[in-house]
């Protein structure tokens, strides 16, 4: 049977992990098997190719598609710098010229013979790629890149925007209640990873990002805010290439929701060091949500500690999340799984539990509506 | 193609490999007809850790053999022919897993081959990602982007008339050539192209792309204007979708190897049994599918079987995107009660976010049902600009025309035509209530006339559509008594109107001889109980505004087929169809039509207080 639950986000004092890092196209490893890397080193780098233009010669000489290529001062291969004459045609006894100007800077790639058309190419595009996390390189993909290898505080968040960043972790609340006010914003948090607790505004946001702040850490955040600083309403939950200025990742969920206590306490006790962090969120086949991994490399082997999810089925005593309303954000302990399908206010009958909020009487929930914690 | 002898089936195994869920069906002879005995499921397992969808498979089939009592793996093979009571005679499958097809296609002009085009990809199961047009708009430049941009399964490319001129065909070629496109799934194979075009264009198509991409030549889609000749194309797009695509994705080699019959794109077999069961009726019949990511929108009018696929409109990954499409207003013009916009855009980011949650509250179920209605209207308006005549053709006209005159590119899908609606998806096979998925139907189509409703129970239509291609009786047979459930007639007067003033008179004749007569106000629903495969005959006389199929004011004796909802009397208007402006008059009309039909139980019972909703608790 299908587990009808939703695990836990992980939230892990100390594990290891390992991530790819990829270049789009084939091109050059940088780094060799076992290197130590920082986040900001870079592991591979290759060449896009360069984007294409066209130029319908045949149109401006004045002659046959066929007849382009025996116009071309440029061959096919050869060099141009924009506005340099690639082609040109004589005509009324050589007396009147044709000229083709390239509009690029690039190469003659090629002629057609049925439509006239030249194509020419740009400068390649350099893509590196980085380690993005502190570790060691323990896999090389010939040609392709690298998978480094780290260990540490990791936890991940339910939703995020922006891309990779790194930079020293900075808690700017005292709890994980607190929302993150724009008064707390200043210069002295450049280049920072802040952390927030239950909620922060667009307008503290956008201060952060005045600030230079590299990212936030925050439980909760409302949609209609997330619009505003995205300039758009997200559709589909593909996030990781915006361009903020800054990333956000969101522990919790939409609204104002105070951040896991562990999640807060992980964090706090990350205060002052390095992290890196992804906002690049992915709800589909393939789900990726948004990270921040602290790594230590010094040496705490034999560390590895819970993930703070849970394999394997619910049982009676389990501590559980209410991840949809009427409940949302409430915790309880289980105190009956009951096997048949029950009916629920909608009427619709599906598998339940039972939950002890913490008053002794129990609340019947979809077990899709709940997510299993650490005790 | 295996030939398989359909008489001597007995027993049938089928599975749909969806994106999360692997559904599993075994169909027996009993007697002299093909039933659905038992299903099962299990998640689908081509992401990590497993990455080999026949995992999923057989835990699917563990649960049949569970459920039916009997054998029919052995070890991991399923025990084919059928040897006394262990295996089954026949194996098939469906996959729309790893996020099913995902084409781009070309044409020379967007709206006349680039569309025949679209419609050639979308018939075979597709998601189109983009259509590249000479005509459509963008640079040479900025199109070679995008196509290099864009990492489709497979590109379809088509342009020009058979005998028509070569150099727009070969411009395409040129730009798909400088774009020099990847596959999706990985580097380790070259990208299919099938060229459906001028046949005059096929030496140039060949010299310019022979050598950059797997190639592949069909005939034209678009011989001559006036015809569309989709087949061949379609026909490829399977086989391709077989041999590069399904064969790259993790465990589908081995699947194949199972199965006599190819693995169908799951769109694709839906749309074969609708068009099988419309092509054998005769009759006119929409399909939808409404999915966490994609509602997909099948017809058939006069014939013609369209399919389109709205990519991101859907119930949970797409539920945002619906709210970003439509509007908030639009779907809080559904909902009969108050709320803050703040809380229900952050409720409908929450869904997204966590996808597999469902409603447990009644407020939810409304606002969650109330969604769906806005995101089947947007996936039905896109399936009508699509499924349309032929553009670009001539039309000969006769006097006789003078006054009815159509431009071409019309759209084939005519709301008074239509027999039969079937719906299917989450949100409609699974509402609590019938009658929830007959409103939400009506509010989103807004059939016209006459028009009989129908949920498919289990979504099992992939597995049947397959099946169709191999055994169409079996296929119809199970389709209609097992998968179909009937809700029932609706009769929609078309026409403007005043609310309140009488709208349409009944008289209808109950199975048994029990007479009713009853007038219906404009405005106004009303529900008539008529139980499953009983028919009553009725006799429908219009107010002199209304319409019910033959002519304005004039009546209409028609009989009504029951189903397990009944006949639904929906005088609300249809040209237009508009809810109140007003707040409350439109929170007062959606109750009124709500209590008409017994959509949802009393709120009072299942209120949950706002101290409850907030403050969230923190997680510990």
């Amino acid at each position: 049977m299908a587990h009808s639950y939703t695990p836990g986000l992980k939230v892990s004092a100390w594990t290891k992990l390992r991530r790819e890092r990829k270049l789009p196209l084939p091109g050059d490893v940088l780094v060799t098997l076992g290197q130590p890397v920082t986040a900001e080193t870079v592991v591979a780098r290759t060449e896009l190719p360069g984007n294409v233009q066209t130029v319908n010669a045949a149109n401006v000489l004045g002659v046959l598609p066929e007849d382009v290529e025996e116009c071309l001062v440029k061959p096919v291969g050869s060099a141009v710098e924009k506005g340099e004459t690639f082609a040109e045609s004589r005509s009324f006894f050589g007396l009147f010229k044709s000229k083709c100007h390239s509009p690029v800077k690039g190469t003659v790639e090629s002629v057609s013979k049925v439509t006239g058309q030249v194509l020419l190419r740009e400068e390649p595009i350099p893509v590196e790629v980085d380690a993005y996390v502190d570790g060691t390189v323990v896999e090389v993909h010939p040609r392709s890149g690298v998978t480094i290898e780290t260990q540490g505080t990791f936890i991940q968040g339910i939703f995020g925007v922006g891309g990779e960043t790194c930079g020293e972790l900075h808690v700017l609340v005292s709890g994980p209640s607190e929302p993150l006010e724009e008064r707390a914003i200043d210069a002295s948090s450049r280049g920072k990873i802040v952390v927030g607790g239950a909620y922060v505004t667009a307008a503290t946001l956008r201060k952060a990002i005045a600030n230079g702040i590299k990212a936030v850490v925050v439980g909760g955040f409302d949609d209609e805010d997330l619009r505003s600083i995205l300039g758009y309403d997200l559709g589909v939950a593909i996030t990781g290439s915006e361009e903020l200025g800054i990333t956000l990742i969101v522990t919790e969920g939409f609204g104002s929701i105070p951040m896991a206590a562990r999640t807060f306490e992980l964090l706090r006790s990350c205060e002052g060091r390095r992290v890196s962090v992804s906002g690049a969120t992915q709800i589909r086949a393939g789900v990726l949500r948004p990270e921040i991994v602290a790594a230590s490399m010094d040496g705490a082997a034999g560390r590895e500690g819970s993930d703070g999810s849970v394999e394997g089925g619910l049982k009676p005593g389990d501590l559980v999340r209410v991840i949809r309303q009427p409940y949302f954000g409430k915790i309880g302990r289980v105190t009956a799984l009951p096997p048949e399908l029950m009916p629920l206010e909608t009427e619709a009958k599906v598998r339940v539990l039972e939950v002890d909020f913490g008053g002794g009487s129990s609340t019947l929930l979809p077990r899709a509506n709940v997510e299993m914690i650490e005790s | 193609m295996t030939t398989i002898d359909p008489e001597k089936l007995n027993s049938i195994l089928a599975t749909d490999c969806g994106s999360t869920t692997t559904k599993a069906i075994l169909i027996e002879r009993r007697g002299s007809e093909y039933r659905l005995i038992v299903r099962g499921e299990a998640p689908t397992t081509v992401e990590a850790p497993f990455e080999d969808v026949t995992r999923g498979v057989l835990n699917a089939i563990m649960e049949v053999e569970e459920l039916a009592g009997r054998k029919i793996l052995d070890g991991e093979r399923i025990i084919t022919p059928q040897k006394g009571s262990e295996g089954v005679d026949l194996y098939l499958s469906t996959s729309s897993a790893g996020g099913g097809l995902q084409m781009m296609v070309s044409g020379v002009v967007k709206s006349m081959t680039g569309e025949s085009a679209q419609r050639a990809a979308l018939g075979a199961g597709a998601i189109v990602m983009d259509v590249i047009a000479s005509n459509d708009g963008r640079l040479p430049h900025e199109k070679i982007k995008r196509i290099r941009h864009l990492r489709p399964d497979m590109i379809l490319l088509s342009g020009g008339v058979d005998g028509g001129t070569t150099a727009h065909v070969a411009e395409m070629a040129e730009l798909l050539a400088a774009a020099d496109p990847k596959a999706r799934l990985g580097v380790g194979y070259e990208l299919p192209v099938i060229y459906a075009g001028n046949k005059d264009a096929v030496d140039i198509v060949k010299e310019r792309l022979g050598k950059k991409v797997a190639l592949v030549i069909t005939p034209n889609l678009r011989p001559v204007l006036e015809r569309e000749n989709l087949g061949p194309a379609r026909d490829k797009i399977h086989d391709l979708f077989m041999e590069h695509v399904m064969a790259h994705a993790p465990g589908y080699r081995k699947l194949m190897t199972w199965t006599p019959v190819p693995i169908m794109p799951t769109p694709g077999a839906v749309g074969l049994i609708i068009e099988t069961i419309a092509r054998e009726e005769g009759i006119q019949v929409i399909g939808v599918d409404i999915g966490g990511a994609t509602t997909d929108v099948f017809s058939v009018f006069q014939g013609v079987f369209n399919r389109t696929v709205s990519a991101n409109l859907g119930m949970s990954y797409s539920v945002s995107n619906v709210l970003a499409e439509t509007g908030l207003s639009n779907i809080m013009r559904w909902v009969p009660f108050e709320m803050g916009e703040r809380d229900l855009r952050n409720r409908i980011k929450n869904k997204m976010i966590r996808p597999t949650t469902i409603p447990q509250s009644l407020e939810e179920l409304i606002i969650e049902q109330a969604i769906s209605r806005e995101a089947l209207r947007l996936a039905f308006e896109q399936h009508k600009s699509l499924a349309v005549g032929l553009k670009g053709v001539q039309q000969e006209r006769t006097i006789s025309d003078t006054f009815d005159q159509t431009a071409s590119g019309e759209t084939l899908v005519r709301l008074d035509h239509l027999d039969l609606l079937v719906g299917s998806g989450g949100v409609l096979s699974h509402a609590p209530r019938r009658s929830q998925a007959a409103l939400m139907m009506l509010d989103a189509f807004l059939p016209e006339h006459i028009t009989e409703l129908a949920v498919d129970s289990i979504f099992m239509a992939p597995q049947l559509g397959v099946l169709s291609t191999v055994h169409p009786r079996a296929a119809k047979e199970v389709f209609e008594k097992d998968c179909l459930i009937r809700l029932g007639s609706t009769v929609a007067p078309t026409g403007p109107g005043k609310d309140g003033a009488t709208a349409l008179r009944v008289a209808l004749e109950m199975p048994g001889g029990k007479r009713e007569e009853f007038s219906i106000p404009y405005g106004y629903l009303r529900l008539v109980p008529l139980p499953l495969g009983e028919t009553a005959k009725a006799t429908l006389r219009p107010e002199k505004t209304f319409d019910v199929g033959e002519g304005k004011g004039k009546e209409r004796v028609v009989d009504l087929k029951g189903g397990v909802v009944g006949l639904i009397f929906d005088c609300r208007g249809r040209q237009p169809f508009k809810l109140p402006d007003d707040r409350a008059a439109r929170i007062a009309k959606l109750n009124q039509w709500n209590e008409a039909l017994g959509i949802y139980p009393p709120r009072e019972a299942s209120k949950v207080s706002v101290a409850e909703l907030r403050p969230v608790e923190a997680r510990a």
